[in-house]
C-alpha cells in the first residue's frame, strides 16, 4: 500500500506568557492510503494535539519542529477536501445559528465549487448515508441530540470526499449506546469509500473495534505501536499493560453489578 | 411561526402594567406641576370665574385626588392625554403631528448608524488586535464621548456656514413649492446633519459591540470547525463570525431606542427640526405640563414597539430563541 | 498594587486619569485662580482667543473671561456627574438588594417599576423633573439619578439573587442575623463590584445629560456650565465659533477620561481575577 501521511520527529511546543510546555515530544508516525490508525492514551498524552498538528488546526503561536509529509497527496493537504476532521464536541463545533444541513451543504461549496442547491443535494445524500432524516437538514444544532449532533459532524467531515478522516475522541462526549452506533458508523464509512483513518481515543476497545493498526502515547512519546490484536494479546510496554488492565476491570465490574 | 406569534402577545402583555406604572407616574408630575388642566384650558381660550369653576367639576378636578387619578386613566383608556396649553388643541392631535419627522429622523439615524457602526466593526473584528482595529477601536471611543449637540454645532460651523454645502436648519426649504422626489431630495438634505448629529455616537457604540462580539466569537469551536471544513478565513469572517456577532448588536438596536429618543430633543431643537423632541422643549419653556406628558407616554408606547420588533428580528435571526425562553 | 501597576502599563488607563486629574485640578483651583464672578462683565466683548494675555481664549458676546468659565464649568460638570452617579448608584443598588432579597410579589413590582423607568427616556424624564421642580443644582441631579438608577438596579438584583443561596449568607441566616443585616452586611459588599465597573458608564452619562439640559437654558442659572456656554456661543455662531467649540472640548475630554479611566480600571481588576 502507498503511503499517504509520513511524520518524523514531531515536536510540538505549546506558548503562553513565558511559558512553555510541550506536548509532543519526538513523534514518528506513517499511514498508508485506507490504512486504520488508533492512537490512544490518556488525557494529557498529547494525542489530541497530534490530531490537530496533522490537519494543520494548532492555535498560530505553537512551536512545532519535524516534518509532516504527505507522499499520497501531489499537493499540499487541504482541511475539508483532503483531510476530513470530526471533534470532540460535536454541539460547539456546529454554528448555532445556521441550518445543519446547510453547514454540511457549505463544506461542498467551498471545496467542491458546488452550487447551492446541489451542495444542498449532496447534504441531502449524506444524512442518508449517516443514517439521519431527511427533515432534519433544516434543523438547528440546538434541536438535535449528542448523537445527531456527531453524525452532522461526521457528514460534514467526509463531505468533499477526503483521503483522509482524522477523529479526535469522537464518542466520549456521548453516552454509551451511542458511542457503539458512532464507532460503527466510522467504521462503516471508512469501509465503504475507502478513506484512511486517524482516530485518537482514551478507550483502547474502541481501538481494538476500529483500527487495523494502534499507537500508544504517553507525555507526548509513542510508548509501543503495532497491529491491534498483537498489542492486545501480548502488550510489551508496561503503560499499554495498565491500559488493558484498567479496561478489563472496568468490564469484569460491569458483570459483577449485572448479576 | 408559532414561535413569533407568542413572544408578540407575551411581550403586549407585558407592557400593560408598564404602561399603567408610566402613567401613574405622569399624573403626579402634574399633580406636582402649577396649575392644574383647567388653568391651561383657560388660559388659551380665556374665561371668567364662573366658568373655570364650572370646568372644574365637569372635568372632575375638584374630587379627590384617588378620583381625579381614576378619571385621568379612564380618559387615557380613552386615547384622550388632555389639551395643550400652548395649542388649545387636543394633546393627541399635537403629538401626532409631530411623530413622523421624529421617526424619520430616528429611523434615518439608526439606519446609519448600524450600517455603518457593524460594517465597520466587522472591519476591526476581521482581525482583533491588529493596527486597523486599534485605530478604530480608539477613534470610536474618541467619538463615544461627543455629545450630539456639540458634534452638531461643529458640522454646522463647517458645512452650513463655511462651505454652505447644506441647510442651518429646519427639516425643509419653506415654501419652495417642491414636489414629489425634488421635495424628498431637499428633506434629505436638510436632515444630513440632523441624522449625523443624533447617530454617530451609536455608530461608535455598534462598532465597538460589534468588534467586542467578533473577538469572542473568533474563539468559538465553530470557527475552528469551519476551518478544518474548509473554509476560507474570509468567508468564515462573514457568514459565522460577523453572522454571530450580530446577535447582541440587535438586542442593543432595542436598549438604545429610549436614549436615541432622548437625544433626538436636543437634536431636534438644535436644528429647528418640527419633531416629537422639539415639541417636548417647547413644552417645557412653555410649562405646557399636559402636552410634556402626553409625549412621554407616547415615547414609552414607541418604546415598547420599537422594543417588541426588536425583539421580533431577534426571535428570526437567532433560531435558540424559543417561545419559552421568550420573556427573559 | 499589583492592579496599580498594571493600571499605570496601559496607555488608555494612564491617558484617562491624566485628563481627569487635570479636570478636578481645574475645578478645585478655580476659586483661586479665577476669584471673581465667572458671570460678571471681565472684559470687551467677543474678544477672539490667543489675542491678550488677560483673557487668553477670549470673551463671549457679554465681555465673561471664557477661561474663567471653564474653570468654574468644570467644578459644575464634575459635581453634577459625580452627585447624581452616586446617588443613582446608591438608589439603584438598594432598590436591588431589596428587589432580590424581598422576592415574590415586591420583586415583581420592583421590576416592574424598573421596566416603566426604562421605557421611558431618561433624558426626557430628566426634562419634565426639571420643568417641574425648577432648575437649581439639586433638582438637576436629582432629575438625572432618577433615569440612571435602573442600571444598577437590575445588577445588584441579578448578583443578590446568585449569591443568595451561597455558603456565607445560609451561615449568616443560621446564625440567626437578621434578613435585612444580612442583606446589607453580607450580601451587598459582594454584589458591589459589578455594578461600580458600571459607575464609569453611568458618570459619563451623567455630565452628558447634565450639558444637554444646560444647553437647553435648563441648568442652574446661578452657575457656569459648559452646556450652557456652548448655548451662548450658538448665538454668535457664524462671527465666533470658539466660544462654542471651546468648552465642547473640555466637555468631550472630561466624558473620554471617564471612559479611558473605567476601561482601564475594569480591565486591570479583571485580569486580575483571571490570575487569581
Amino acid at each position: 500500500m502507498s503511503t499517504l501521511l509520513e511524520i518524523s520527529g514531531l515536536r510540538v511546543r505549546y506558548r503562553s506568557g513565558r511559558s512553555e510546555a510541550e506536548a509532543l515530544r519526538g513523534i514518528d508516525l506513517s499511514l498508508s492510503a485506507s490504512e486504520r490508525v488508533a492512537v490512544i492514551g490518556e488525557s494529557g498524552s498529547g494525542k489530541s494535539t497530534l490530531a490537530l498538528a496533522i490537519a494543520g488546526l494548532l492555535p498560530r503561536d505553537t512551536l512545532l519542529e519535524g516534518d509532516i509529509r504527505w507522499p499520497g497527496l501531489a499537493h499540499a493537504p487541504r482541511n475539508g477536501k483532503d483531510i476530513g476532521f470530526v471533534f470532540q464536541d460535536p454541539g460547539g463545533t456546529l454554528d448555532p445559528v445556521i441550518s445543519v444541513g446547510r453547514q454540511v451543504a457549505e463544506v461542498a461549496e467551498v471545496n467542491l465549487g458546488f452550487s447551492r442547491r446541489r451542495a444542498m443535494d449532496l447534504a441531502a445524500e449524506l444524512f442518508e448515508r449517516v443514517r439521519l432524516q431527511g427533515t432534519l437538514l433544516h434543523a438547528y444544532p440546538h434541536q438535535l441530540s449528542g448523537g445527531q449532533r456527531q453524525r452532522v459532524g461526521i457528514a460534514a467531515a467526509i463531505a468533499a470526499g477526503p483521503a483522509v478522516l482524522v477523529a479526535d475522541e469522537p464518542t466520549s462526549a456521548l453516552d454509551t449506546i451511542v458511542q457503539a452506533e458512532i464507532v460503527s458508523l466510522i467504521g462503516r464509512l471508512v469501509r465503504e469509500s475507502g478513506m484512511a483513518l486517524l482516530i485518537v481515543s482514551h478507550d483502547i476497545a474502541l481501538a481494538v473495534a476500529i483500527a487495523d493498526r494502534i499507537v500508544v502515547l504517553k507525555d507526548g512519546a509513542v510508548v509501543e505501536a503495532g497491529e491491534s490484536a498483537e498489542i492486545v494479546a501480548r502488550p510489551r510496554a508496561a503503560y499499554t499493560q495498565k491500559l488493558l488492565a484498567a479496561c478489563l476491570t472496568l468490564d469484569e465490574t460491569a458483570d459483577e453489578g449485572a448479576l | 411561526m408559532i414561535r413569533i406569534r407568542t413572544l408578540i402577545l407575551r411581550r403586549l402583555v407585558g407592557a400593560i402594567p408598564v404602561l399603567a406604572i408610566v402613567s401613574v407616574g405622569g399624573f403626579f408630575l402634574l399633580e406636582a406641576a402649577p396649575g392644574d388642566a383647567v388653568d391651561a384650558y383657560v388660559a388659551g381660550i380665556g374665561g371668567d370665574a364662573q366658568m373655570i369653576d364650572e370646568l372644574r367639576q365637569a372635568w372632575g378636578l375638584d374630587r379627590s385626588a384617588a378620583a381625579r387619578l381614576g378619571f385621568y386613566l379612564w380618559s387615557l383608556a380613552h386615547l384622550d392625554l388632555g389639551q395643550s396649553v400652548t395649542f388649545s388643541r387636543p394633546v393627541l392631535d399635537v403629538v401626532l403631528e409631530r411623530l413622523p419627522n421624529t421617526l424619520l429622523l430616528m429611523g434615518s439615524a439608526t439606519a446609519l448608524s448600524f450600517s455603518v457602526g457593524s460594517l465597520l466593526g466587522l472591519f476591526a473584528g476581521s482581525r482583533p488586535g491588529n493596527f486597523r482595529d486599534r485605530f478604530l477601536s480608539i477613534g470610536s471611543l474618541a467619538l463615544y464621548a461627543v455629545p450630539g449637540f456639540w458634534l452638531g454645532l461643529v458640522l454646522t460651523v463647517i458645512f452650513a456656514v463655511q462651505l454652505r454645502w447644506l441647510p442651518v436648519s429646519g427639516i425643509e426649504t419653506i415654501a419652495s413649492g417642491k414636489q414629489g422626489v425634488e421635495r424628498g431630495l431637499d428633506v434629505a438634505r436638510h436632515l444630513v446633519l440632523p441624522v449625523a448629529s443624533l447617530g454617530f455616537i451609536y455608530l461608535a457604540l455598534y462598532l465597538r459591540v460589534m468588534r467586542a462580539g467578533m473577538a469572542e466569537a473568533w474563539r468559538m469551536d465553530f470557527v475552528l470547525a469551519a476551518r478544518a471544513r474548509g473554509v476560507p478565513r474570509r468567508r468564515s469572517a462573514v457568514r459565522h463570525v460577523a453572522r454571530n456577532a450580530l446577535l447582541p448588536l440587535v438586542t442593543m438596536l432595542g436598549l438604545q431606542s429610549a436614549a436615541m429618543l432622548g437625544g433626538s430633543v436636543v437634536i431636534e431643537s438644535l436644528f429647528s427640526v418640527p419633531g416629537l423632541g422639539r415639541l417636548a422643549q417647547e413644552a417645557v419653556s412653555a410649562r405646557d405640563t399636559p402636552l410634556l406628558l402626553g409625549i412621554i407616554l407616547t415615547s414609552a408606547v414607541m418604546v415598547i414597539l420599537i422594543n417588541l420588533v426588536v425583539d421580533c428580528l431577534y426571535a428570526l435571526l437567532d433560531p435558540r430563541v424559543g417561545a419559552s425562553e421568550a420573556s427573559a | 498594587m499589583k492592579t496599580l501597576s498594571r493600571l499605570l502599563r496601559s496607555p488608555e488607563a494612564v491617558a484617562g486619569f491624566a485628563l481627569l486629574a487635570g479636570m478636578a485640578a481645574m475645578a478645585l483651583l478655580a476659586p483661586l485662580l479665577f476669584p471673581a464672578d465667572p458671570l460678571a462683565i471681565a472684559g470687551p466683548p467677543l474678544t477672539p482667543p490667543f489675542e491678550t494675555w488677560q483673557h487668553v481664549f477670549g470673551t463671549d458676546r457679554l465681555g465673561r473671561d471664557v477661561l474663567a468659565g471653564l474653570f468654574h464649568g468644570a467644578r459644575t460638570s464634575l459635581a453634577v456627574g459625580l452627585a447624581a452617579a452616586a446617588a443613582a448608584i446608591v438608589a439603584g443598588s438598594l432598590i436591588g438588594t431589596a428587589a432580590g432579597f424581598a422576592g415574590g410579589l415586591a420583586d415583581e413590582a420592583l421590576m416592574r417599576v424598573t421596566d416603566a423607568f426604562q421605557t421611558v427616556p431618561a433624558f426626557l424624564l430628566a426634562l419634565a423633573f426639571v420643568s417641574v421642580a425648577g432648575p437649581s443644582l439639586t433638582t438637576v441631579v436629582a432629575a438625572i439619578a432618577l433615569g440612571a438608577w435602573t442600571g444598577p438596579a437590575r445588577i445588584a438584583r441579578a448578583e443578590i439573587l446568585s449569591l443568595r443561596e451561597r455558603d456565607f449568607v445560609a451561615g449568616a441566616r443560621v446564625v440567626g442575623m437578621h434578613p435585612v443585616e444580612i442583606a446589607l452586611r453580607e450580601v451587598l459588599p459582594n454584589a458591589l463590584p459589578p455594578v461600580l465597573a458600571l459607575s464609569s458608564v453611568i458618570v459619563a452619562g451623567a455630565v452628558l445629560i447634565e450639558a444637554s439640559l444646560s444647553f437647553l437654558g435648563l441648568g442652574d442659572p446661578n452657575r457656569v456650565t459648559w452646556g450652557g456656554m456652548i448655548a451662548e456661543g450658538r448665538t454668535v455662531l457664524r462671527s465666533a465659533p470658539f466660544l462654542s467649540i471651546i468648552p465642547g472640548i473640555a466637555l468631550v475630554l472630561t466624558v473620554l477620561g471617564v471612559y479611558l479611566a473605567g476601561e482601564g480600571v475594569v480591565e486591570a481588576s479583571a485580569a486580575r481575577r483571571s490570575f487569581a
